[in-house]
C-alpha cells in the first residue's frame, strides 16, 4: 500500500512535470528551439492568476483564463522582440538570447511584485479522493492536472495532424525555406506556436502552484528545467513523449527519494537519463531523424 | 541559474545626526530574495533603535546604513566592500547564515567588530575572536528544542525534516539528533530536502507517519514549512510541529492559510506579547511604522544596535576612532558586559562569540504567536 501510496505521489509529480514539458516539446517540434523561458513565462502566468484569484476576488477559472490571455500576449511580444529578429541566426544565438530572456522576466517579476513568497490559493481546492478506506489518496489537483494534460495532448495532436495551419506548422518544421516557398507565412507560424505555448504555461503555472503553493520570481525555473529533462527524456518534439517522459520522471524522483536516498534522488533520475540517451538517443517516444547532406 | 542578477536598491537608513559626529553602523541583509522577510525585519528592528538612541541625544549617536545581499554569500562580501567604503566602524555582520559566514571572515581581516542579531551557524563566529552573536548558535537551538520537547513531554517519537544543502539547517539537526536519544526522545524518520528542487514533501511525510511520529521537528526556514504544512493536512497527517526562529514569519507570508500553522510550536529569544516595558514600547513603535508584530529578527536588530550603545559607552569610545580601535574595545566589553534588551535578560557573551539567554517556546494560535510558558 505504501508502494501505491509512493506511485501516486510520483504521479503527481509527474503530472506537473508533463504539462509544462508539453509547452517545451511543442515549440522544440515547430520552431525546432529551446524556449528556456518556458519556466519564467510559467511563473508570470501564475502571478497574474494569484491576483485575479486573492486581490481581485475572481473566479479561480477566470482567473485562469486572464493568466492565458497575459501570458498568450506576452508570449507574442517577447517572440517579436526576441526571437523574431533571430530567425537566420545560428541556432545558439537563439538559445542564448532565450536563457538572457528567462533572466530579463525573472527580474522583471521581482522589480514588480518582489520576492517576499506568495501562497497560491488553489484553483479547485487541498481535497483528495480516498480509496480503500483513506489507505490511498488522490489528491484533486492531480487528477485535474493529468486529465489537463491528456485533454492539452489530445487537442494537440488533432491541431498540428488535422488543421491547415497544424499542417502549416509541420511544414515549417520540415523545411522552413521549403515550407516559404510553398507559400506558408513561415513568421506567422512560428509566432503562433509562441502564443499556444505560452496559453499553455498559464495553464501549467496555475496547476503547478496549485499542487505546491509558494510563489516566487524563481518559482519557473527549477520546474522548468526538469520539466525540459522530461521532455529529453520522453523525446523532444514528441507530444505523447513529453507525457510520458514527464509522469515516468516524477515516478522515478519519488521512487529514488523513497526507497534509495532523499539525499541522491535528483542524482538517480539524471543517471536514469543518461542511460535512456544512451541506449536510445531520440528520447522514449522520438523521432530518429536521417539528416540529408 | 540561480545566480540572479538583482537591481540592488540602495537603502539608506537615514538617521540625524545633530552634533555632526556618530559612529557608523553598517550591516547587510537580504532586503529582496526568498529571505527578505528576515533581512527587512532586521533593518528595521535596528533602525528603530537608532532613531529611538539618537532622539535621546547620548554621547552616543548612530548613523546606520543596511546593503541588500539577496541571502547569497558573493553579493554579501560585494555589499560589505560598499559599507566599508562608506567608512563603517561597527558591523552588523549578515543577518542569515551562509552570507555570514561569508562577511564574518572580511570582517575579522578587516578588523571592524561585528554583531551580527540573526546569523546563528557556528561557523559564523568560529575562530574570529571579533565577530559575537545576538541570537543562539545553531548547535544550541537544535539541542534547546530537544531539551524543550523532552521537558514538556510533547512526545517520545519524533521525526526530523531538514535541509542538506543549508549550514543552518544541518546545525540544528545535528544537535537535535545528538542530544534527543539522552534525553528519551527516540528519532524515528530522519529525511532530507534540497533547494529549489523539491516542493514535494509526500516521501518525507509519509515516512513520518509510518514511523508513527508524534511530533514532526523542522529546523528550517519558513517557506519550505509551509510547504509541509500544506502537503500533511492534504494527506490527513497532524501531528505536533516544532520549529525553530527561522519558522518566524510564517504568518506574514501573503496568502498564507494562518489555520495550516494551527498549533506550530518555536523555540524563539522574543515574545512579542511579554508584558514588560520595554519589549511593548518597542511592539507599540514597530506596529504604528511598518503595520505589523515585530518577529525575533526585528528584535535581535533592535538588541543589537542597543547592545553598541551600551558597550560603546562603557568603553567611552568616541566616532573619530578607528574601526581597528573600536575593535579592540569592543571584545574587550562584549566579553565582560550583561546586557538586557527584548530578547532576553542578562545576555551574555563568551569569548568564541556565542550568547547565552534563555530561549522562550511560543505556540500559534488563532493566527498570532502566543508564549508557551
Amino acid at each position: 500500500m505504501i508502494f501505491l501510496n509512493f506511485f501516486i505521489s510520483g504521479i503527481s509529480l509527474g503530472s506537473i512535470y508533463a504539462i509544462i514539458a508539453l509547452g517545451y516539446t511543442m515549440v522544440y517540434g515547430i520552431a525546432k528551439m529551446l524556449n528556456f523561458a518556458h519556466g519564467d513565462v510559467i511563473m508570470v502566468g501564475a502571478y497574474v492568476c494569484f491576483y485575479a484569484i486573492s486581490r481581485y476576488g475572481l473566479n479561480p477559472l477566470l482567473g485562469v483564463v486572464i493568466a492565458m490571455a497575459a501570458c498568450t500576449l506576452l508570449g507574442i511580444i517577447v517572440e517579436r522582440l526576441a526571437y523574431k529578429p533571430l530567425r537566420q541566426a545560428p541556432s545558439l544565438a537563439v538559445l542564448i538570447t532565450a536563457i538572457g530572456m528567462s533572466y530579463f522576466l525573472q527580474n522583471t517579476a521581482l522589480l514588480l511584485w518582489s520576492s517576499n513568497p506568495k501562497v497560491f490559493p488553489s484553483i479547485i481546492g487541498r481535497g483528495a479522493f480516498k480509496l480503500f478506506d483513506g489507505a490511498l489518496s488522490v489528491s484533486h489537483v492531480t487528477v485535474l492536472t493529468i486529465a489537463t494534460c491528456l485533454v492539452i495532448m489530445i487537442v494537440l495532436s488533432l491541431f498540428i495532424s488535422k488543421t491547415k495551419l497544424g499542417k502549416a506548422m509541420r511544414a515549417c518544421s520540415e523545411d522552413k525555406g521549403a515550407a516559404q516557398l510553398m507559400g506558408i507565412n513561415v513568421n506567422a507560424t512560428i509566432s503562433l506556436t509562441f502564443a499556444i505555448g505560452s496559453g499553455l504555461a498559464a495553464i501549467a503555472g496555475a496547476l503547478l502552484c496549485s499542487a505546491y503553493p509558494t510563489l516566487m520570481p524563481t518559482t519557473g525555473s527549477l520546474p522548468g528545467i526538469k520539466a525540459f529533462t522530461a521532455a529529453v527524456f520522453g523525446g523532444i518534439g514528441s507530444i505523447p513523449g513529453a507525457f510520458l517522459g514527464g509522469i515516468m520522471l516524477g515516478v522515478i524522483e519519488i521512487f529514488a527519494k523513497a526507497y534509495i536516498s532523499s539525499q541522491l534522488s535528483d542524482a538517480v533520475v539524471f543517471a536514469v537519463l543518461i542511460v535512456v540517451l544512451l541506449v536510445k538517443p531520440s528520447g522514449l517516444l522520438g523521432k530518429q531523424l536521417q539528416e540529408k547532406v | 541559474m540561480k545566480k540572479i542578477l538583482i537591481c540592488t536598491a540602495l537603502v539608506l537608513a537615514m538617521t540625524s545626526c545633530a552634533f555632526g559626529a556618530a559612529f557608523k553602523i553598517g550591516g547587510t541583509g537580504p532586503l529582496t530574495g526568498g529571505a527578505a522577510i528576515y533581512g527587512n525585519a532586521a533593518k528595521n528592528g535596528a533602525e528603530i533603535a537608532v532613531e529611538e538612541i539618537n532622539a535621546m541625544g547620548g554621547d552616543v549617536q548612530f548613523e546606520l546604513r543596511y546593503e541588500d545581499d539577496t541571502h547569497d554569500a558573493e553579493k554579501a562580501v560585494n555589499a560589505y566592500n560598499a559599507l566599508k567604503d562608506w567608512g563603517m566602524q561597527v558591523s552588523l555582520g549578515s543577518v542569515t547564515s551562509k552570507p555570514c559566514e561569508a562577511t564574518a571572515a572580511e570582517n575579522f581581516a578587516d578588523r571592524i567588530f561585528a554583531l551580527t542579531p540573526s546569523a546563528s551557524s557556528a561557523a559564523v563566529t568560529e575562530g574570529k575572536d571579533n565577530v559575537f552573536q545576538m541570537c543562539f548558535v545553531d548547535p544550541n537551538q537544535g539541542s534547546a528544542s530537544a531539551q524543550y520537547i523532552a521537558d514538556k513531554k510533547f512526545a517520545k517519537k519524533v521525526a526530523v525534516i531538514w535541509k542538506n544543502d543549508d549550514v543552518y539547517s544541518k546545525g540544528i539537526r545535528d544537535t537535535f539528533v545528538e542530544k534527543a536519544p539522552e534525553l528519551g526522545l527516540e528519532v524515528v524518520s530522519e529525511t532530507t530536502f534540497a533547494d529549489g528542487n523539491d516542493n514535494d514533501f509526500s516521501v518525507q511525510l509519509t515516512d513520518a507517519q509510518n514511523k508513527g511520529a508524534e511530533l514532526v521537528f523542522l529546523p528550517m526556514y519558513y517557506q519550505p514549512a509551509s510547504l509541509i504544512l500544506a502537503q500533511a493536512q492534504a494527506m490527513g497527517y497532524a501531528p505536533k510541529w516544532f520549529g525553530v526562529d527561522g519558522m518566524d514569519g510564517i504568518l506574514t507570508m501573503e496568502g498564507f492559510e494562518k489555520s495550516l500553522a494551527e498549533g506550530v510550536m518555536l523555540l524563539t529569544p522574543f515574545n512579542a506579547d511579554a508584558s514588560d516595558e520595554k519589549t511593548k514600547s518597542f511592539v507599540a513603535k514597530y506596529q504604528a511604522k511598518h503595520g505589523e508584530i515585530p518577529n525575533q529578527f526585528a528584535a535581535d536588530g533592535y538588541d543589537c544596535v542597543y547592545a553598541y550603545k551600551e558597550a560603546l559607552e562603557l568603553a567611552k569610545a568616541t566616532p573619530d576612532m578607528s574601526a581597528e580601535d573600536i575593535c579592540t574595545k569592543m571584545i574587550e566589553q562584549f566579553t565582560t558586559m550583561t546586557f538586557n534588551g527584548v530578547t532576553g535578560e542578562n545576555v551574555k557573551w563568551a569569548a568564541n562569540g556565542e550568547v547565552t539567554k534563555d530561549p522562550k517556546g511560543m505556540v500559534i494560535k488563532d493566527g498570532a504567536y502566543v508564549g508557551l510558558d
